[in-house]
């Protein structure tokens, strides 16, 4: 007998109408007029997610594993994380709309007279739209991704469309195709790392599929040394991709390098999707054998926490150092993995939504900060910027605060919530390391509100521009958001908990 | 609504009303902040006056839901050792906003951003006093800093910027460590009678000695770097030294004063077991402070850092006072809080009129004030005698019940305890001979006496000072049930003299 697969295209359509935009984009690039193309894509790219939007508000209380044939599993978190991801997706378009920061024509040679003539034509590279919906899509996916095969494609979409865009800046063009590439190359490893892992993890259990796998991992049969070696290979993989140490190398190039706007993307949206799959892995696959993986992942947290926190001291450049910043918080984030309770889940769902859009903000506001020859990233010429503009340099300092976790501000309410939920499961030593390395992350932070407010400045080269509407929406929706969720927590913290709900 | 939040919206509506006044109406700007800082005085006065004596429990309460999901309230109240607490505070403010009068001027910013930040500081003065709720409290406790941080950085002299980032980041790495105390208070606070911040609720707990001790630490270690004792005290001198005079008296006025408080409202209340494990030790860094505090401030050639110094001395005492576990040594402790923040405040408003005549802040530099600028000479002449807690000034009556709360049950500490005092008549007079006595310098010749705002400035410090030195009983009744219900709900009890009749 036949049956019919059962697709629940209502339960998909967030993701589909994203895949669609991005094919009817490339097709945009091939047959319509130039000109009109980068109005023509915004629009398309913009509806889109605000349909998919709207779609995720009418499935918010559904839940399925029988969505494209149990290839994916729609619950709670799945739709939390989806929605946060196309919030993040629309408001990091806005600061990517702001062309100038994209290359004229890609294919160009750096320097080559090719390049001169297409810059003085004031050609546009527009396929950043149609990629920046392919990334979206993938990442989708990944948070909801409930086999191992769905799971690496997801991976991929996803990826390949970011390391394009890294290499897309228009200005130190060579710094940017290097970024382009490491993050290409390593990112390839990392994705060879989770197939290994992947094909370990079918070998114990004789399916891709996670609850297979679960059950399997559960059930004690197979061999334990496997299981581990399994689950280690796909930690790297997802670990490279929210740039825990020791894989997190690429991290500061490929910020740097990015063009600024699409390190804000990365940097929130990415983190998003690669802990929605990492908790789902974590929470729903291997928690019956937490007791093997714990002592791992705590140690990779307390390293990530500090050396990031560390190391992010010694950064001269704007981008480097919130590239390290962000490290610290993947390892903030990863205590909410160990906590392993549904408090913990509340809490990374809370961070993850709140650094995410305080890093849009913060580089955003990099964005603005420019000179002659572009954007200025380096912290010395920063000094003096409270005087210029006490408005942009004020939000900077206040975002600043808010990563470091002072009170008052979203970052606080989220590590506060991140570590009460991993004490509650014991893992008080990481507790201990995180509140810590979040006092060695304040100096660094603060040593940047000290040069913008108090040093001299020493040059008046650097100015900052005035921003247009668009990036003006998105910064200014973003800071307000984190003093929002700094006073008034609760709007957001009772939405993280009712939809802090994993199903197999 | 309560009147302490009444208080704290006053000081925050009338910060948001100067944002819209323009920069340079600079001497509007000041006359409104000083109306309100007043007003907020006035209000603090009625609240103390009109806080029933006889009851020792929390008073003019309000508690609302802020953060339900962790069970964190809005709730604020005041006992006795609180409202004198406050009272303190928003005493101080006006006192130094008139004081200071002209010292905004010279900063990186605007003076309407100087004012804005003293306001907000106010907020949080009072917040941190009144908070019933650990989290809030916490949230305060931190907030703190960063008006604090800007005020030194943006206004102060010297090396303020480094001495602002010093003094943040010391009091961070003790907050966080509070901060993961709190996490942990919390979790076992969830585990046995659900989540709540409650302090009340919490004292409530049971738990092992073991976490009790490591929980105590980590509320400890935050308030004695606040207080801040010895070995943590070396934020201090340079940010006195490096903040301007109004900063600086209600950085030691006041915000060192939640330490000292902290200890008494969260060490020995959450952690009963805990504190008596730990007092020795804490009698011992107490008894180093006073002496090294008094022993470094002789040695000062800088004036603001002789006064930051004599303060680790006084925090001794105080901290003294507070572990004692008595009755007379918790009320003098506590008493104690009060005078040292107006003889400290008049002793650094008077330093920074010197200072700003004499443009130097080298001891060395003055000598013969008396003769040629007798009312700040006189002025300091008091509040120095104060400081030194000579009998009949504020401070004589707190240091003397500390030091025999102390005896009755630690005598070898409070003999010790007693040297502080020998030393501190030298650490007062020997600069107050160079300074003020003999012979007129002849840089000083010109200098002139207190003006007209200045003398209305200090005159009530001055007068509280003498007032309470010989009137002490009005603040006394009023920390006296409290400092009582402190020390035996928390199991202690006074030891009985063992000299019979």
């Amino acid at each position: 007998m036949l049956t019919t697969p059962s697709f629940e295209y209502l339960l998909l359509s967030p993701m589909l109408i994203i895949l669609a935009a991005a094919v009817i984009g490339v097709l945009a690039e091939a047959f319509l007029d130039r000109n009109h193309l980068p109005v023509i894509q915004l629009f398309i790219s913009v509806g889109a997610i605000l349909l998919a939007l709207i779609q995720i508000y009418r499935i918010k209380s559904s839940s399925s594993t029988s969505a494209a044939i149990g290839s994916v599993v729609i619950d709670k978190a799945t739709i939390y994380l989806q929605g946060t991801i196309l919030i993040i997706g629309l408001l990091a378009l806005l600061l990517i709309s702001d062309q100038e920061q994209f290359v004229a024509q890609a294919s160009a040679i750096p320097g080559s007279r090719e390049e001169q003539e297409s810059t003085s034509k004031g050609s546009i590279q527009t396929e950043i739209y149609p990629l920046l919906s392919f990334a979206l899509a993938g990442m989708m996916l990944f948070t909801c991704a409930s086999d191992l095969i769905t799971l690496f494609v997801a991976l991929e979409v996803f990826s390949l469309p970011l390391y394009l865009l890294a290499g897309l800046s228009r200005r130190r063009r060579l710094l940017s195709q290097e970024a382009a590439l490491k993050y290409f190359l390593l990112g390839a490893y990392s994705s060879a790392f989770f197939l290994f892992g992947a094909a370990f993890l079918y070998g114990i259990s004789g399916s891709v599929y996670l609850v297979d796998i679960s059950s399997a991992v559960s059930g004690g049969y197979g061999n334990d040394v496997f299981v581990l070696i399994g689950l280690i290979f796909i930690s790297v993989g997802l670990l490279f991709k929210i740039s825990a140490v020791p894989f997190h190398a690429w991290t500061p190039d490929v910020y740097q390098g990015a063009p600024t706007s699409v390190t804000a993307f990365m940097a929130a949206a990415t983190k998003v999707a690669a802990f929605g799959a990492i908790l789902r892995i974590f929470y729903v696959v291997f928690s019956p054998i937490a007791n093997q993986w714990r002592p791992i992942i705590s140690v990779i947290a307390i390293i990530t926490m500090v050396f990031g926190s560390a190391v992010a001291i010694a950064q001269r450049d704007v981008k480097r150092m919130l590239a390290y910043s962000s490290i610290a918080h993947a390892g903030f984030i990863l205590t909410a993995v160990l906590a392993l309770n549904k408090s913990g889940l509340s809490a990374a769902l809370f961070y993850l939504t709140t650094y995410g859009l305080s890093t849009l903000a913060a580089f955003g506001i990099i964005t603005l900060i420019r000179d002659a020859t572009g954007e200025v990233t380096d912290l010395n010429k920063w000094a003096g910027l409270g005087k210029k503009s006490p408005l942009i340099a004020g939000s900077f300092a206040f975002l600043l605060l808010s990563f470091a976790g002072i009170p008052l501000t979203s970052g606080f309410i989220g590590k506060f919530a991140i570590f009460s939920a991993a004490y509650e499961t014991g893992n008080i030593a990481v507790v201990v390391f995180g509140v810590l390395s979040s006092a060695l992350a304040a100096f660094f932070y603060i040593r940047v509100i000290l040069l913008m407010f108090v040093a001299q400045s020493q040059n008046d080269s650097i100015s900052i521009a005035i921003p247009s509407v668009k990036s003006r929406i998105a910064i200014g929706a973003t800071t307000a958001a984190t003093v929002i969720l700094g006073l008034f927590p609760s709007l957001l913290l009772n939405i993280t908990q009712s939809f802090s709900i994993f199903i197999k | 609504m309560s009147i302490l939040t009444v208080m704290m919206l006053i000081c925050v509506i009338g910060a948001g009303m100067l944002f819209f006044i323009p920069t340079a109406k600079t001497v509007l700007v000041k006359q409104i902040s000083l109306a309100i800082s007043i007003l907020v005085a006035l209000i603090g006065i009625y609240l103390v006056g009109s806080l029933d004596k006889t009851q020792s429990g929390m008073q003019f309460v309000e508690i609302r839901n802020w953060i339900p999901t962790f069970g964190i309230n809005y709730s604020v109240g005041v006992d006795g050792i609180s409202a004198v607490l406050i009272l303190m505070s928003v005493l101080l403010v006006p006192i130094v906003l008139l004081a200071t009068w002209n010292e905004s001027e010279n900063g990186r910013w605007s003076v309407r951003t100087f004012q804005i930040l003293v306001l907000i500081l106010e907020v949080f003065m009072i917040g941190v006093f009144a908070a019933t709720d650990l989290f809030l409290f916490y949230v305060f406790f931190e907030a703190m800093l960063i008006p604090v941080y800007f005020l030194i950085a943006g206004y102060g002299s010297g090396e303020r910027a480094a001495a602002a980032v010093k003094f943040l980041l010391y009091s961070l790495f003790g907050g966080l460590l509070m901060l993961a105390a709190i996490i942990g208070t919390y979790v076992i606070a969830g585990n046995q009678i659900g989540k709540t911040f409650d302090i009340e609720k919490l004292s409530t707990l049971q738990i092992d000695q073991t976490t009790q001790n490591l929980l105590f630490l980590g509320f400890f270690l935050a308030f004695a770097i606040k207080a801040p004792l010895w070995p943590f005290h070396t934020w201090l001198p340079d940010a006195a030294r490096s903040a301007t005079t109004g900063t600086s008296v209600l950085l030691v006025g006041v915000l060192d004063k939640v330490g000292t408080y902290g200890m008494i409202k969260f060490c020995l209340k959450l952690f009963p077991e805990a504190s008596r494990y730990f007092t020795p030790w804490i009698i011992g860094l107490a008894l180093v402070s006073i002496i090294y505090g008094a022993i470094v401030a002789i040695g000062q050639k800088d004036i603001r850092g002789l006064i930051a110094f004599t303060s680790i001395s006084h925090f001794g005492f105080i901290t003294m006072g507070i572990f004692a576990m008595t009755t007379q040594g918790m009320s003098g402790a506590n008493l104690y809080m009060f005078n040292h923040a107006f003889s400290t405040a008049a002793l650094f408003l008077i330093a920074g009129w010197m200072i700003a005549r004499r443009k130097s802040a080298n001891i060395a530099d003055f000598g013969g004030l008396q003769r040629v600028t007798p009312v700040m000479a006189w002025s300091f002449f008091i509040a120095g005698l104060s400081s030194l807690a000579l009998p009949g000034l504020a401070s004589f009556v707190s240091e003397f019940l500390v030091l025999v709360g102390t005896f009755t049950r630690y005598p070898v500490a409070a003999v010790i305890g007693t040297i502080g005092i020998i030393l501190a008549a030298l650490y007062i007079l020997i600069p107050v001979q160079r300074a003020l006595h003999g012979q007129t310098l002849k840089s000083n010749e010109n200098l002139s006496d207190l003006d007209i705002r200045e003398r209305v400035a200090i005159a009530p410090v001055i007068l509280l000072i003498i007032l309470l030195g010989l009137f002490p009983k009005p603040i006394l009744d009023l920390i006296n049930p409290a400092a009582k219900t402190v020390i035996t709900s928390n199991g202690f009890s006074d030891p009985v003299s063992k000299v019979k009749k």
